[in-house]
């Protein structure tokens, strides 16, 4: 498989702390591929870097066969990569319909197209987006009236309205009541084989991710510390001690 | 009654008491007209300020762009014969009819040329500042703008200039005007109803909300907000271009009115309700309603009534009648309350 | 414009004498920046008053110097009766907006300031009025270059008033307080900081410090009812170049725009003067913008 995202020897450091160190990793088309490590290990980082949030200060970022190293937050988004948030963020004062409606994918956006009503199949998308996430009694409700967890479905499925070819989860199941962390999996999954978009997620249950992913790659202090299927690294011992702080 | 209907209904009706008006009450043509000036005004700051969470203290800036314009149009190319800088009354005997009126067509024309160019063009450095910054930004170009123009011979500098007096009777201006600010707000209200229901009107609601998630969901955010400063900056240049002639002589203080208009804009748009439809319309209304019956009497206290003014509504009042209308009685203005949804539990089980 | 500039290079002791006059000037704005950066970074409020503060302090001057009173006397006064001021206008209209939105506090204060230039237009008139010291001139360079004394010694005035308004900060045990606010005013109220009682300080403090700095401006320049405004943006633009925290550069910046100022109305016409100090605010801040957003960063 030819990966659809290459992050090649990546390093960034604010001032003097090495938050990411020469990482290196590959995400291949189609999978769904899973970044643990500790807490300031790096992981929020290097999604940051990888969707243009700062300019990195050494190695290159490649998407879909060009390098993106160098451009912007809304350029990246443009050609089919995007993220959610760990804290998540939603227009709050909008309604949840009009979150969805208003994250459609904004690659060819000429004047007439930006300022003409949305046709009603926007709509249709939308609201069904909102019911595969379930949130769809709650479609007129505005999004800052949710709770954290209803907000991380609501970001979900305006990420999904964007069309991205790959999307990167920043915890996805944080905050989400724990009898629905198994449908969201399925959802998940469901997501990657029916719509066929390729997952890269940051996530802190190790059930959840173990389960999900066919490929793990753990940091540690910033730097790639182990990778492979989810058996190897669960047996890893410098994952294991990475977690209970040995070193 | 269906919503429509309604809506309908009331749209005529004030289409129709707008109409009759200046014949019903010759006396206040003029204030009328600034009536639909103030709600322009009002409409046009809530686009960057209410809808897309710009608040500019500049917009004054087109305003007066369209001043000067117009009347330089005016002044060169259509009375240019007459003697430019003659007495007002040379210019207003010598010109023929359908000097003015295509003089003031083509000055307003090139009023909103301009205004746009300098809009875009201010907008490119400028809209990249954000919250605070770009707020006392604006403050600047608002005042850099009138000290430019009162230092400038060209313009008239200190001195001013004039606008070719109106031809036809006396008082035949003021009607003249009335029914081109009334089309002007009119227009201006149904132009921003359809963008706010398209995408347009999504999209700036998102970068009020969120401009980092709105440029992490792609949306092309410095072309949105340019093109909302560019429809604030066509209507404003308008309005200028026709005040001027209105007014017949513009100065630094008439063009550039930052202490008046300036700051009316946001105080009406904030008293009526920030980031609603109708809330700007409501608040120049009662603004520009008391201000008429009421500011006379407070003789040269105006100002500093303004200030007070200023303070209590911000401070009191921050939602505006709107604001709290909607908080009062929230179902009549499309919030959904239905407690059932609020309660909805979310849940993932069967899906089609 | 062109004239001018071929006299600054036949004459280059004309541009000495602007730049000594710009940095003397400096010193008063800084005054004003350096408020401004306190209540900035202590409350989260840009106080768009600023500079009515600085225009009121230069009517106590006035009027006590009308009395009879020497001006230099004044300053200590006109501090006192700003500092009340900025006490009663927390008491009764700054605290409701201390922690709302910045724009609300912003609107609220350009709400005072519109407010306070109005009533000096309606009680002192828009005259222009001036405090005389009867201080002369120092000559230098064989009198080539003229400096009045009384710019000199409100340049010191002004460095002691800073001065002493640092130490206080850093020393005393209400500095101590002011400053932890400032880092995280959440964490202060918690560990017993009555902040509500060091938000009224400092604003009263700025308000202080700023009637001091008209009170010197009165003296060596003039006051109107109308030159708030302009002192407010000066203050703004210091303050963004130098950062919040620095006093040091805080005080470079202001003499930097001192000089800057002086030169610009040389060259532009006095009448461009104004339009060049609010167009120089809007040039740095674009410009700032633009270094940052090479981070992917923009000013906040």
């Amino acid at each position: 498989m030819t990966p659809i995202l290459d992050v090649r020897d990546v390093t960034k450091a604010f001032g003097g702390v090495i938050a990411n160190d020469g990482i290196t990793l590959k995400v291949p088309q189609g999978a769904i591929i899973g970044l643990i490590g500790p807490n300031g290990s790096g992981k929020t980082t290097l999604f940051n870097s990888i969707v243009g949030y700062h300019p990195i200060d050494r190695g290159s970022i490649w998407f879909d066969g060009r390098e993106i190293s160098r451009l912007r937050v809304p350029q990246i988004a443009r050609l089919g990569l995007l993220r959610t948030f760990q804290q998540t963020r939603i227009y709050g004062k909008m309604s949840c319909l009009e979150n969805v409606q208003i994250s459609v994918p904004h690659v060819h956006e000429g004047l007439r197209t930006m300022l003409s009503p949305y046709p009603s199949e926007v709509t249709e998308r939308a609201e069904g987006l909102l019911e595969f996430v379930g949130l769809y009694p709650k479609r007129h409700l505005r999004g800052g009236e949710m709770s954290f967890g209803q907000q991380k479905l609501l970001e979900l499925a305006m990420a999904l309205m964007n069309q991205p070819k790959v999307l990167l989860l920043d915890e996805p199941t944080a905050g989400i009541s724990p009898v629905l962390i198994n449908s969201l999996m399925e959802r998940l999954k469901r997501i990657n084989a029916d719509l066929g978009v390729t997952l890269f997620v940051i996530e802190h249950n190790m059930r959840v991710i173990m389960n999900l992913a066919q490929h793990i790659y753990c940091l540690a202090h910033g730097q790639l510390l182990a990778e492979g299927p989810p058996e190897a690294i669960q047996t890893d011992q410098r994952v294991i001690d990475a977690y209970l702080g040995a070193r | 009654m269906t919503n429509t209907t309604r809506n309908l209904l009331l749209y005529t009706l004030i289409c129709l008491i707008s109409l009759l008006a200046p014949h019903l009450a010759p006396a206040f043509r003029v204030q009328m007209a600034l009536l639909w000036m103030m709600i322009l005004f009002a409409l046009t700051w809530d686009l960057g300020g209410g809808q897309m969470g710009y608040n500019s203290f500049g917009n004054i800036v087109f305003f007066g762009i369209g001043c000067y314009v117009a009347a330089v149009v005016q002044r060169d190319l259509f009375f240019a014969v007459e003697g430019q800088s003659q007495a007002t009354g040379d210019l207003a005997t010598s010109s023929p009819l359908f000097n003015y009126f295509n003089g003031l067509a083509v000055g307003l024309a090139l009023a909103v040329i301009i205004a746009v160019a300098v809009a875009a063009g201010l907008g490119s450095g400028i809209l990249g500042l954000r919250g605070q910054y770009f707020a006392i930004c604006t403050l600047g170009v608002g005042i850099a703008a009138g000290e430019i123009a009162s230092g400038w011979g060209y313009i008239g500098a200190g001195s001013g200039m004039v606008a070719p007096i109106f031809p036809g009777g006396p008082g035949q201006n003021a009607t003249f005007f009335y029914y081109f600010f009334f089309a002007l707000a009119v227009t201006c209200f149904f132009t921003l109803k359809r963008l706010y229901a398209s995408r347009f009107g999504l999209a700036i609601n998102a970068i009020r909300d969120d401009e980092d998630k709105a440029e992490a969901m792609g949306i092309h955010t410095t072309r949105y907000k340019t093109i909302a400063w560019c429809i604030s900056a066509v209507f404003l240049a308008l309005a200028g271009g026709a005040f001027g002639h209105l007014n017949n002589f513009i100065d630094r203080e008439v063009a550039f009115p930052g202490i008046t208009f300036g700051v009316w804009m946001v105080l009406m748009a904030i008293l009526g309700g920030k980031g609603t439809l109708w809330g700007p319309v409501i608040g120049a209304t009662i603004f520009h309603a008391t201000q008429e019956l009421f500011w006379t009497y407070l003789l040269g206290w105006q100002r500093v009534a303004l200030g007070l003014l200023i303070v209590v509504i911000v401070v009191f009042f921050p939602l505006g009648i709107m604001g709290w209308l909607r908080s009062r009685w929230p179902e009549r203005f499309g919030e959904t309350v239905d407690l059932e949804a609020r309660a909805a539990p979310i849940s993932l089980g069967e899906t089609r | 414009m062109v004239d001018n500039l071929l006299l600054l290079f036949n004459a280059p002791i004309l541009s000495a004498q602007l730049l000594v006059d710009g940095i003397l000037i400096g010193a008063i704005f800084a005054l004003a920046a350096y408020g401004m950066a306190l209540v900035w970074g202590v409350m989260d409020i840009i106080n768009i008053a600023q500079g009515e503060f600085v225009m009121l302090g230069g009517y106590v001057t006035f009027f006590l110097a009308a009395a009879g009173v020497h001006p230099l006397y004044t300053v200590p006064v006109a501090a006192a009766a700003l500092y009340l001021l900025g006490w009663a206008l927390y008491r009764t209209v700054v605290f409701r907006v201390v922690d709302k939105d910045m724009f609300i506090s912003i609107l609220a204060t350009f709400g005072i300031s519109i407010f306070l230039q109005q009533l000096a237009n309606q009680l002192f008139q828009a005259d222009v009025r001036t405090a005389e010291s009867g201080l002369g001139s120092f000559f230098l360079a064989d009198g080539l270059i003229v400096v009045s004394q009384i710019k000199v010694v409100s340049f010191i005035c002004a460095l002691i008033l800073g001065a002493t308004l640092f130490l206080f900060l850093k020393r005393s045990r209400l500095g101590q307080a002011i400053r932890a606010t400032a880092q995280n005013a959440r964490a202060a109220r918690i560990m017993g900081v009555n902040t509500d009682r060091v938000f009224s300080t400092t604003f009263a403090l700025n308000a202080a410090i700023c009637g001091a700095a008209g009170s010197l401006v009165v003296m060596t320049w003039l006051v109107h009812p109308y030159l708030g405004l302009a002192y407010t943006l000066r203050a703004f633009m210091i303050v963004t170049v130098a950062g919040l925290g620095n006093m040091a550069s805080v005080l470079l910046a202001s003499l930097g725009l001192g000089a800057v100022e002086n030169f610009a109305g040389f060259l532009l016409g006095t009448e461009y003067q104004a339009a060049f100090v609010f167009s120089l605010l809007v040039a740095i801040l674009v410009w700032r913008n633009a270094l940052l957003s090479r981070q992917r960063k923009y000013l906040k």
